[in-house]
Formats: structure tokens, C-alpha cells, sequence
């Protein structure tokens, strides 16, 4: 079999449809298919539309053990973040004004909680340890009196790190603070019940799991009862919190995608982590490479690693078989590296340094043998040109150089 | 993140990559940048005894446009004196390498390396 490139592995940023997927979401477009809209009463082509995204509703509610009752659709996992946390803020500010996050959290969150700030709230953002967890007598701490929100993402995008959502939603609970999660990247990779985990609030996104972009979800507690302020008004569809005619082949290609990652999440999540550690272990024999956030406490798609010595966008360049992402930030044209790394208090050549592997459902074996040999190939090259990597080789400590600024 | 093909080609066939004796007389080495800001530049000269740079190395870690516009200088610097290679500006370097406007500090970064390189050569000789 020849290989096909260049490889994907930025599984973390999207994933492709499902052809299963796909299949369903083209049965609800055209004349012949059910293209109604699921708000009009008084036809069959309203009452189709309906029963389909009742039936996708059911599909999502399922993965994550909610209520259907408690599934809001939204845009993805953006609007359900912003919704999530302005809605409930808004909601109960009476009650105090101060919000409780983490710096490593996706930029939906982090901005939301900036725009928040100008509005007058007041808010904590927690940096996690070196590990890239959320040390849990940290957090207790940071939560005040007048704390109203917290929100902790489940996996962390960029290092794939699971924080301990059960013991950090249980404190949240002890004391009173509604308690929100961003779960776009941990469904289909980690159980979740929130029957059982205490959490107020989640957001989820449809094309992280192999489903269409442009759909996601928002989880709203109902008993104890949770509120939200809505943020997008109109016609009042789903129970007033979220507005806007529901797109039908959307929401069934999210629920079908939800449906399928629950049935093959365990098989398919032994597999990946198997072609994960094979990844690794092709890599970690170099010398310099670190491994950046917890290794056990880890979804099994992704892998986070440094080359120490040789800088991200030129690693990406010479890496043009393979599409992956840089923590250093140079390709989106703002020259900062990853603010996650430097959270978890990685120096900046070790920032600068990353690459974030993510594989998925179509990862082969075969793929993963010919990174191995590419990045290896990549990496001496570039060590061979880098005036830090002789540096190192002198036994100069760099931390020791004065460097000219610019 | 579109290169260039002659950044392409400079990023994947590098002219005069490696290091000179930084103690020999006749060597002025220039670093400059930070691993900080994710660039690092070091260029050196070989200058003979008629002022003109017989010969120039570098090694660079940062992005394609910062190898390339360090590649591309050391190619420029030869053959010249130190006075001709002053007139070398960042912006021949982001011209010829049709370098857009986000990657215009590596040709500064490049400008920097040489005057720092002449500078260094200078001073050991000086101080002679």
C-alpha cells in the first residue's frame, strides 16, 4: 500500500466527517430528503425535521449521561462557551461578581472572561503545574465568597491533558460556585456521566468527534436547576436560551457522530493510544526532546513534543508530508510563543520548540513509522544549522547568555 | 504561510552553513536575536588582509525566512569589503527574497548580524 500525503495529524484542530456521518447529514438537504424546519407545527415536513433532531438530541444527551431535556444546540463549542459563561454570570450577578478559570484554557474562554472584565467582573486566572494539571488545593483557594463561576476545561487542546473534573466540580458544588466545562476535545476520548459528575455546565463540539463544523452544544443542568441568560434572541427555540432556526443536517450529523463515538470509543481509543506510544517512543531515544504536559493523565491522541534547539515553524516547514501545528505562534503571524507552554512554565526556546502531534481515526501504523523517520531526518537538519544547538553541544548554558533583544 | 521559492530553496540548501574559530584574528563574528523571540542569528566573516571577506559562515535557528535571509547574506557578503557590505540593507535582503510583511524583522535581523560581525572584527583589530 502506498502511503498517501501529506498525513493528518491535527486530528485536535478538526477531524474529517464520518462517511456514516456524511450520509446522514446528505438525507436532510434536498426536496427528497427532510429539509423541514423543526419549528413549524402545522406540517409533516416540520414534524420530520423534529423527530430528527429529537432523535440527535437523545444521541448527544446519551454519550455524556444528561438529560436530552438539558442538551441546548449552538453554533459550537465558541458560542456554548460564551454562552455558558456570560449567560450564567449575567444571570447571577447579584450574587457576586468574581470568576475562577485557568490560563491554559482555550481562547473562547480565556477572551469571554477578558470581555467580562471590561464589564466589570473580576476574574482569577489559575496557572496549572508544570504537568499542565490544576492543582486541586490551588483551585479550592481561588474560589472566594463572591465567587459566582468557575470554568475548567476537561482536555486541554494543545497538550491533551484531563483534569480532574470530578473532585474540581465537587468543591465548585461544596461551595456554592456554578461550575462550566469545556469538553470539546474529550468526547469520543473520555467517559463522561454527568449524571454523576458534578457539573453545571458543558460545552460541546461536533467536528472535533468526526462530526460537520458549525454545530455544537451547550449542557444545562436542570436539577439542581441552572440558569442562563440568553445571548442570541429571536424566535425563542430551545426553551428561550438559544434562538435561531436549528439546522437540521447539522444537529443529525452531530448526534449520529456522537452516536458512533460512544459505540467505538474504547476500541478505537486502544488503538490510537497504541500508534500514540509508538510515536513516542520513535521519538523520546533523541536527545533534547521533552514530552510537554502529564503523560498519564492524558487523552491518547495527542502528543505534545519539544525539540529543544530548533524552532517550530522551521520544524514545520521541513515537516511539509506531515499536517501538524506549532506551539510557537510565528505562523499565525504574532511571533508569541504558545501561552499554554509558558503557563506550565516551559523557557521560550522549549516553547518555541513544540509540536503538537494529534492522530485519530484513520491513523495508520504505517503513517506513524514514516513521521518518526521524517522528524528524525527534520531535526538533525535543523540542529545542524541552529547556533543554540552548538551552544548546547559547548557546554555554554544559554540561560547564561546575554542576548540582544529586538 | 506561503515562502517564496527562493526562500524554499535557500531553507532547503542552506549556502555556507557552519563556524569559524571565533579567536582567529582575522574572524568577526556577529550574534544576534533571542531564543526568546524565537531567532537566533550568527554570522561570521573571514576578512583578509585587504579588507575584503574572503569567506562567511553562518548558523541560524528561526523560522524559514530567517534562514534564508542569513543563507542569502552570506552569499552577498563575499568578495566584498567592509565598507561595500554596510550598504547591504534589510531591505535588499526582504526584496530579493520577496519576504512579506510579517517576516520583514529577519531581514532586519540579517542587516543586524552583519553590522555586528563587522563590528566584532573591527574591535579586534582596534584594539591591536
Amino acid at each position: 500500500m502506498t502511503l498517501k500525503l501529506p498525513i493528518y495529524l491535527d486530528y485536535s484542530a478538526t477531524t474529517p466527517v464520518d462517511e456514516r456521518v456524511a450520509k446522514k447529514m446528505c438525507d436532510c438537504l434536498t426536496l427528497a430528503g427532510n429539509f423541514g424546519n423543526a419549528a413549524s407545527r402545522s406540517h409533516v415536513f416540520g414534524w420530520k425535521a423534529e423527530e430528527a433532531v429529537e432523535d440527535a438530541r437523545d444521541q448527544v444527551a446519551a454519550l455524556v449521561g444528561a438529560d436530552p431535556k438539558e442538551i441546548v444546540w449552538t453554533s459550537g463549542a465558541t458560542e456554548s462557551n460564551n454562552l455558558a459563561i456570560k449567560g450564567a454570570v449575567q444571570f447571577y450577578k447579584k450574587k457576586g461578581r468574581h470568576i475562577v478559570t485557568i490560563s491554559t484554557e482555550h481562547k473562547a474562554v480565556i477572551d469571554t472572561c477578558r470581555s467580562l472584565e471590561r464589564e466589570g467582573f473580576e476574574v482569577t486566572y489559575l496557572d496549572p503545574e508544570p504537568n499542565g494539571l490544576v492543582d486541586v488545593e490551588k483551585f479550592a483557594a481561588a474560589l472566594r465568597e463572591d465567587t459566582i463561576l468557575a470554568s475548567v476545561m476537561f482536555v486541554n487542546n494543545e497538550i491533551g491533558v484531563i483534569q480532574d473534573i470530578a473532585v474540581l466540580g465537587a468543591i465548585c458544588r461544596e461551595k456554592g460556585v456554578i461550575f462550566h466545562v469545556d469538553a470539546a476535545q474529550a468526547t469520543g476520548k473520555v467517559a463522561i456521566d454527568l449524571e454523576n459528575l458534578p457539573v453545571d455546565l458543558m460545552s460541546f463540539s461536533a467536528h472535533k468527534s468526526y462530526g460537520p463544523k458549525g454545530i455544537g452544544a451547550l449542557y444545562v443542568r436542570r436539577k439542581p436547576r441552572v440558569r442562563v441568560e440568553a445571548q442570541m434572541h429571536g424566535g425563542g427555540h430551545e426553551r428561550g436560551m438559544r434562538s435561531g432556526t436549528l439546522a437540521t443536517h447539522q444537529i443529525v450529523g452531530m448526534g449520529e457522530a456522537f452516536r458512533l463515538a460512544g459505540l467505538e470509543m474504547a476500541s478505537e481509543n486502544e488503538r490510537i493510544r497504541g500508534l500514540r506510544d509508538r510515536l513516542w517512543a520513535g521519538l523520546c531515544d533523541m536527545e533534547e526532546v521533552y514530552l510537554n504536559g502529564d503523560f498519564e493523565q492524558r487523552v491518547p491522541h495527542n502528543l505534545n513534543v519539544s525539540f529543544n534547539y530548533v524552532e517550530g515553524e522551521s520544524l514545520i516547514m521541513a515537516l511539509k508530508d506531515i499536517a501538524v501545528s506549532s506551539g510557537s505562534a510565528c505562523t499565525s503571524a504574532s511571533l508569541e510563543p504558545s501561552y499554554v507552554l509558558r503557563a506550565l512554565g516551559r523557557n521560550d526556546e522549549l516553547a518555541h520548540s513544540s509540536i503538537r502531534f494529534s492522530l485519530g481515526r484513520y491513523t495508520t501504523a504505517e503513517e506513524i513509522d514514516y513521521v518518526i523517520a521524517l522528524v528524525k531526518r527534520a531535526v538533525g537538519k535543523l540542529r545542524e544549522l541552529s547556533p543554540l544547538w552548538e551552544m548546547y553541544k559547548d557546554g555554554i548554558d544559554l540561560s547564561s547568555v546575554q542576548w540582544a533583544h529586538h | 504561510m506561503a515562502y517564496t521559492d527562493k526562500v524554499i530553496d535557500h531553507y532547503e540548501n542552506p549556502r555556507n552553513v557552519g563556524s569559524f574559530d571565533k579567536e582567529d584574528p582575522s574572524v568577526g563574528t556577529g550574534m544576534v536575536g533571542a531564543p526568546a523571540c524565537g531567532d537566533v542569528m550568527r554570522l561570521q566573516i573571514k576578512v583578509n588582509e585587504a579588507g575584503v571577506i574572503e569567506d562567511a559562515k553562518f548558523k541560524t535557528y528561526g523560522c524559514g525566512s530567517a534562514i534564508a535571509s542569513s543563507s542569502l547574506v552570506t552569499e552577498w557578503v563575499k568578495g566584498k569589503t567592509l565598507d561595500e557590505v554596510k550598504q547591504i540593507k534589510n531591505k535588499d535582503i526582504a526584496e530579493e527574497l520577496e519576504l512579506p510583511p510579517v517576516k520583514i524583522h529577519c531581514s532586519v535581523l540579517a542587516e543586524d548580524a552583519i553590522a555586528a560581525a563587522i563590528a566584532d572584527y573591527q574591535s579586534k583589530h582596534s584594539a591591536a
